[in-house]
């Protein structure tokens, strides 16, 4: 297992290099200027010095080299420094984002709060409403609460985020008032009234992102109990005469969860994408709305950074589903 | 089978399980041959929902492009006395914040948002396809593309989507012209960020056609390995194929809208979908129904294409047939 785990983690580090490098050309080619703000009365020479300053002047591979040390060297330095109060990164030259002039990993640290909130609720109600519903589904197939459940999540895979988003805010923001169209990031939760408060605020991206996660999820999870449920290990064990619900909430459920388990993982790192849009029709600030805020102003490290965090996630949370799919099914481990 | 074997010297002595089995293929031979595609239509009628599906996707696709014949008003002649109308003879949808009649503007819409859909797939299919069966095929190339298809899959797309638009769309307008420089720019970005399930699919399913006899037949008597994709591999990964191309169309259109409404998809007077939804959400107070009109007409197409793939995939996985 742990030669497996090795191997995997070997094999992510030439992935996330190549990832790195595409992101990385593709915003070479960018034709925006991080001086076209700068007025015309300033003299050339200071343009160029001004360039510099921002690290534009030399070839692309000192560049490139230069970005992989701040991200992979020196960041975690910060956050080591920050941690434990060290100076390990004193004086060093930090990721710069052109359009505050701030570290970007300030920035992304102060927005990831909300994101996580938020995303990460709806992750967790999407996965507690949706096992259930694709385990009964799975166990009275062609049921009307089976067609019920094909017919919701073919809806949830159907209606993009940005129209149930603005359907729902037209619904119980807009006709009913019962909850705040745009999510107020200053809120602070503390007492009971502002917790009341952050919850109804959170309801309506919640819903909506929990909607379509839960559609793939209990689509996933009934294919793979339908896998199960007619294998002979089940036959045998209703033959043995357990119950029914020890039969299928233990012997059936344990073998289904093993590639579930593997595609809630895989569907982490996809929910930081996918709630772009989520975030920009409820305006909630975070991570998704400032990559937009960034692409929009030209802010080719704030683009970068983000780029490469999401594609860091994938990976990851590729390599997890892999170690997780060796440790519950021992078959595949050796392959 | 000669006449000897079918002839049975003593009936009363032959016991039942060999008399049974003569009369079975015997039947059977009546039957006019039936073609393929006339069991996976069989089966795909018995599939409620896709029926359904695939009438509305014609429905749907046949009013955005027939529509405009029988509705011509222009969808950008604006008339600022008419505009903010609500449902009327003359304006069915509406009108909009610049006079502009909603249900011209849907159809246009339509237009562009199912080409981009169409467009898009076949670029997906076509490049999934050529790396799958390449992948399958040649076991040389196999590691390398299936390399690349990991890290493909690997890459945040929808950023990386948003960072394309941003940064082709001037050089690619400026080459092209605004409208066609932009269908180009999201075609292509839509479609090389989409083909890698086709290609994993497709490549399975060659690696297993690839070792059975009649490839190795035609291979024997000295066809030519393109002359074997094109003739023998090609055709046997067609429904996969299928398959992956409804469920692209779906895909396509949702990612089209998704980059209008975040504003870096087609320029404004230019509608689609997409666009129209993002215009409506500035009137969401006053206008919901600006807002319902675009996203009902997505949310249905992508509705009624997943049902049809759905029963497109069943109607042609042969397990299921006949069933």
């Amino acid at each position: 297992m742990l030669t497996f785990t090795i191997r995997r983690l070997v094999l992510a580090v030439p992935t996330l290099l190549f990832i790195s490098l595409v992101i990385f050309l593709l915003l070479e080619l960018a034709p925006g200027d991080p001086m076209a703000q700068v007025p015309l009365t300033v003299p050339p020479e200071v343009k160029e010095k001004m360039r510099e300053a921002l690290g534009l002047g030399q070839p692309m591979h000192i560049r490139f080299w230069k970005w992989i040390v701040q991200f992979f060297w020196i960041e975690p330095q910060v956050l080591v420094d920050h941690i434990f109060g060290t100076t390990f990164s004193q004086g060093d030259l930090r990721v710069i984002s052109w359009q505050t002039r701030s570290p970007v990993m300030d920035i992304v640290v102060q927005r990831i709060p909300q994101t996580l909130w938020v995303v990460g609720t709806a992750y967790v109600v999407a996965i507690l409403i949706a096992l259930p519903i694709g385990i009964y589904s799975a166990y009275r197939q062609y049921s009307w609460f089976d067609q019920m459940g094909t017919f919701v999540s073919m809806i949830g895979f159907s209606v993009p985020p940005f129209f149930s988003g603005v359907l729902v805010i037209v619904i119980f923001s807009v006709n009913l008032g019962w909850f705040p169209s745009i999510y107020d990031t200053t809120l602070k939760v503390t007492d009971w009234d502002s917790f009341m408060l952050q919850l109804q605020q959170m309801i309506m991206p919640v819903m909506v992102l929990a909607l379509q996660i839960t559609a793939q999820l209990s689509r996933f999870m009934r294919a793979s109990m339908l896998d199960n449920l007619n294998q002979d290990y089940v036959r045998t064990a209703r033959a043995k005469g357990l119950s029914e619900y020890t039969v299928v909430m233990v012997h059936v459920l344990r073998n289904s969860m093993i590639p579930v388990v593997t595609v809630i993982a895989l569907g982490i790192p996809s929910i930081f994408g996918g709630a772009i849009i989520t975030e920009q029709v409820f305006k909630v600030n975070g991570i998704g709305q400032l990559l937009i805020g960034a692409i929009q102003a030209n802010d080719l490290p704030m683009v970068q950074t983000l780029t490469f965090i999401f594609a860091v996630l994938i990976v990851l949370f590729n390599l997890i589903a892999d170690v997780l799919y060796g440790i519950l099914d021992p078959r595949i481990r050796y392959d | 089978m000669t006449d000897k074997e079918r002839f049975v010297p003593d009936e009363g002595l032959a016991p039942a399980s060999t008399a049974l089995p003569a009369a079975g293929p015997m039947e059977e031979l009546h039957n006019p041959p039936r073609s393929q595609w006339r069991d996976v239509w069989d089966q795909f009628k018995t599939h409620k929902g896709a029926m359904l599906g695939a009438v509305l996707f014609i429905l749907i696709v046949a009013s955005v492009y027939l529509g405009p014949f029988f509705w011509d008003i222009d969808p950008t002649q604006t008339a600022i006395r008419e505009r903010n109308q609500g449902p009327s003879w003359a304006h069915p949808f509406g009108t909009d914040q610049l006079g502009r009649d909603m249900l011209a503007r849907m159809m246009a819409g339509g237009q562009t948002s199912v080409s981009v859909g169409i467009a898009a797939m076949l670029l997906a299919l076509f490049l999934g396809s050529f790396i799958g069966v390449l992948a399958g095929f040649f076991r040389r190339f196999d590691g390398p593309l299936m390399r690349l298809t990991d890290l493909f899959l690997a890459l945040p797309l929808l950023p990386l989507l948003l960072v394309m638009m941003l940064l082709f769309r001037e050089p690619l307008s400026a080459a092209f012209g605004l409208e066609r420089g932009l269908f180009i720019l999201i075609v292509s970005a839509i479609g090389i960020t989409s083909w890698m399930p086709t290609a994993r699919i497709v490549r399975g399913d060659v690696l297993a056609l690839k070792e059975r006899e009649f490839v190795l037949a035609a291979r024997s008597i000295g066809t030519s390995n393109s002359r074997i994709i094109m003739r023998h591999i090609l055709p046997n990964v067609l429904s996969p194929i299928m398959v992956s191309a409804t469920l692209g169309i779906a895909t396509a259109i949702i990612t089209e809208s998704a980059l209008s409404f975040l504003g870096l998809g087609f320029p404004p007077d230019f509608p689609t979908w997409g666009r129209l939804l993002q215009d409506g959400v500035d009137y969401l107070q006053q206008y919901p129904e600006r807002v319902f009109w675009p996203g009902l007409a997505i949310s249905l197409t992508v509705l009624s294409v997943n049902y049809l793939g759905d029963g497109l995939r069943d109607a042609l996985d042969p397990r299921i047939r006949g069933r």
